[in-house]
């Protein structure tokens, strides 16, 4: 399992990369990919669409369930990876390559923790 | 193996044909090709189906634990009753006094299923579970906006809730609000007091719940969304573990809904036809779907209720699935009825006993009439998933209980026995999944490879997620 020192990370097992400027990519973890599995099909934001830090802006369909996805930040999605459309595989192969939206003018986060946090937070 | 249409060549089939008994007519717009009909005599029609059904797996065939979904056997009695000419030679549109006995027998069903629920009123057009939680929703809108009250929109949902709950809510335009489940597995009722205020439209919930467990707080949960101006939605997935024995409506729920297919006995699992019937206190059946058979006079009547959220459905819903279940309410009568819950309860209990000897259960017991096992730490030792335990129940003839739901519990399987099978059948299953354990550890391949004795192996069921082929496209 593998935690990327430079992300912060939700309890809900989503990644936040800070890119400076009020901005962050933000994606699911590997945990969250091992756990759900398979990922068959991903609902994505839109552009322009406002996002609340701790609730859901997205959600993941494997072969056992579908789950939310839920922001780290409140703000508004600048871009969003539609490549993941095609492949959600993309999820499950690089969990940390494979962002879901870049979000900017982020006005607050949620509670966040450290890579070392996580791993902790994971293994109980 | 091939499909009807790949069977067969022309000048094959069926050419006797009964007499015409309505009047012939001329089509304005005539075929211009003839209908790609199969070609089959009617050997081949009867062993092509026969093959089919060797295939499936049902009741009839054995053991069906799918967890919420109450897959007990249905009474043959009640597949001769909804075969009566009397309710199957009638058609929707024909004039009210012509069909009295099948308004009788709707308005008596829903006589019965009210006293069995704690319910005033009654309608039948629902199609099934969701479909009726989408009208019990209709309704909780309709009362709100009676009153003026256009700021509830917000609709409490358990995190073990069934997905459809969540679905329902949103379809009826209502924002969903999720409230975690205590250690307990029950409903967290500090966390239902902080969730609830002057935008609380309801709060959906089943009990006893997704875990099989009876909430004991249950009036207490009532009572705080009464007091925040909210109404309460029963949803009826699992009533059978309760019926006869306590109602809904002495719960403090305002509406509900039953699957008459599941609790009520009719044959499901293969797309239908279902009935999601919905059950309202009194104060919320002048909102209800019409037409709703009542009393009049000697007679019945179908009568629109005065201010109707409309038809859900067209004309009258699943009528013969009422019918099955007012044969089968009947037939158990008031002593069978709670009899048979507390078969299903004690089957589970019995069930779960024997299965913790080796499997860990994700609560601890007694049960109520299905309970659910975490195999997290079997994954975690042998690799064996649940989904490969599963696999495994389909070479012994078993069909899996219901997997990976609910969604708090990791790597689960949920179990639900019905009240319908014998200690022996319960013995020989045990022996199964404790066999299927034993396996996991001995040798873990056989289990991930399994099943090897069905008609179709191991599935890809990923490779159909994703590149799923909707369209059957013939001969070319």
């Amino acid at each position: 399992m593998n935690f990327p020192a430079e992300l912060k990370y939700t309890k809900d097992h989503e990644w936040v990369k800070d890119l400076g400027d009020g901005a962050a990519l933000v994606g699911i973890t590997d945990f969250a990919q091992s756990e759900l599995g398979d990922l068959v099909f991903i609902n994505l934001p839109q552009e322009g669409d406002e996002v609340t830090a701790d609730e859901s802006f997205c959600d993941v369909e494997s072969v056992k369930a579908v789950s939310d996805v839920m922001s780290p930040c409140t703000g508004v999605v600048e871009e969003v990876h539609t490549e993941l459309e095609d492949e959600p595989q993309m999820l499950n192969e690089d969990p940390y390559g494979a962002w879901i939206a870049k979000i900017k003018d982020i006005s607050a986060y949620g509670e966040l923790m450290t890579a070392g946090e996580y791993e902790a937070f994971v293994q109980k | 193996m091939k499909l009807i249409f790949e069977k067969g060549a022309p000048g094959q089939g069926l050419s006797l044909m009964p007499p015409c008994d309505v009047p012939e007519i001329t089509l304005s717009r005539p075929r211009t090709e003839p209908l790609d009909l199969p070609h089959v005599s009617e050997t081949e029609l009867t062993r092509h189906y026969t093959a089919l059904a060797k295939r499936v797996h049902g009741v009839n065939d054995g053991f069906y634990p799918l967890g919420s979904c109450t897959m007990k056997y249905n009474p043959k009695i009640n597949e001769d009753m909804a075969s009566l000419p009397g309710f199957t030679q009638i058609h929707p549109l024909q004039p009210q006094e012509t069909v009295q006995g099948c308004l009788e027998a709707i308005h008596t069903a829903g006589k019965l299923l009210g006293e069995i629920t704690g319910m005033d009123a009654i309608t039948f057009q629902p199609a099934a579970g969701a479909h009726g939680e989408f009208t019990g929703l209709l309704l909780i809108k309709a009362y709100h906006r009676s009153r003026n009250d256009a700021a509830r929109t917000k609709i409490i949902v358990p995190d073990s809730a069934h997905g459809t709950n969540p679905a329902s809510a949103v379809m009826a335009g209502f924002t969903v609000v999720n409230i975690p489940s205590g250690p307990d597995g029950c409903v967290d009722v500090e966390a239902l007091r902080q969730a609830v205020g002057p935008d609380t439209a309801g709060l959906m919930l089943t009990n006893p719940n997704t875990v099989g467990i009876f909430d004991k707080n249950i009036l207490e949960i009532t009572k705080t969304v009464h007091e925040a101006g909210g109404l309460c939605y029963y949803d009826g997935a699992n009533l059978n573990a309760v019926m006869g024995v306590v109602r809904p409506g002495d719960m403090g729920f305002d509406v509900i809904h039953l699957n008459l297919h599941k609790t009520f006995s009719t044959p499901h699992g293969g797309g239908g036809p279902g009935s999601g019937a919905v059950g309202c206190k009194k104060f919320l059946a002048r909102f209800l779907p019409g037409p709703v058979a009542e009393k009049d006079g000697d007679g019945y009547r179908l009568v629109r209720p005065e201010d109707s959220i409309g038809r859900v459905k067209n004309f009258y819903g699943n009528f013969a699935v009422a019918v099955r279940a007012l044969t089968y309410v009947l037939t158990l009568g008031r002593e069978g009825i709670p009899e048979a819950a507390k078969n299903a309860v004690l089957n589970a209990n019995y069930m779960m006993k024997r299965l913790s000897e080796k499997y860990a259960m994700a609560y601890a017991g007694p049960c109520m009439h299905e309970f659910v096992m975490t195999l997290q730490d079997l994954k975690d030792e042998t690799g064996c998933s649940a989904m490969d335990v599963a696999k495994g129940l389909l070479d012994h003839g078993i069909h899996p209980p219901t997997m990976y739901f609910p969604l708090i519990v990791h790597e689960a399987l949920m179990v639900e026995p019905t009240e319908t099978e014998s200690q022996e059948t319960m013995d020989e299953v045990c022996g199964v999944f404790l066999s299927l354990w034993d396996l996991a550890h001995e040798n873990p391949q056989a289990l991930h490879d399994a099943p090897t004795r069905t008609p179709v192996g191991r599935l890809d069921e990923v490779g159909a997620a994703r590149n799923p082929v909707l369209r059957y496209l013939p001969h070319d």
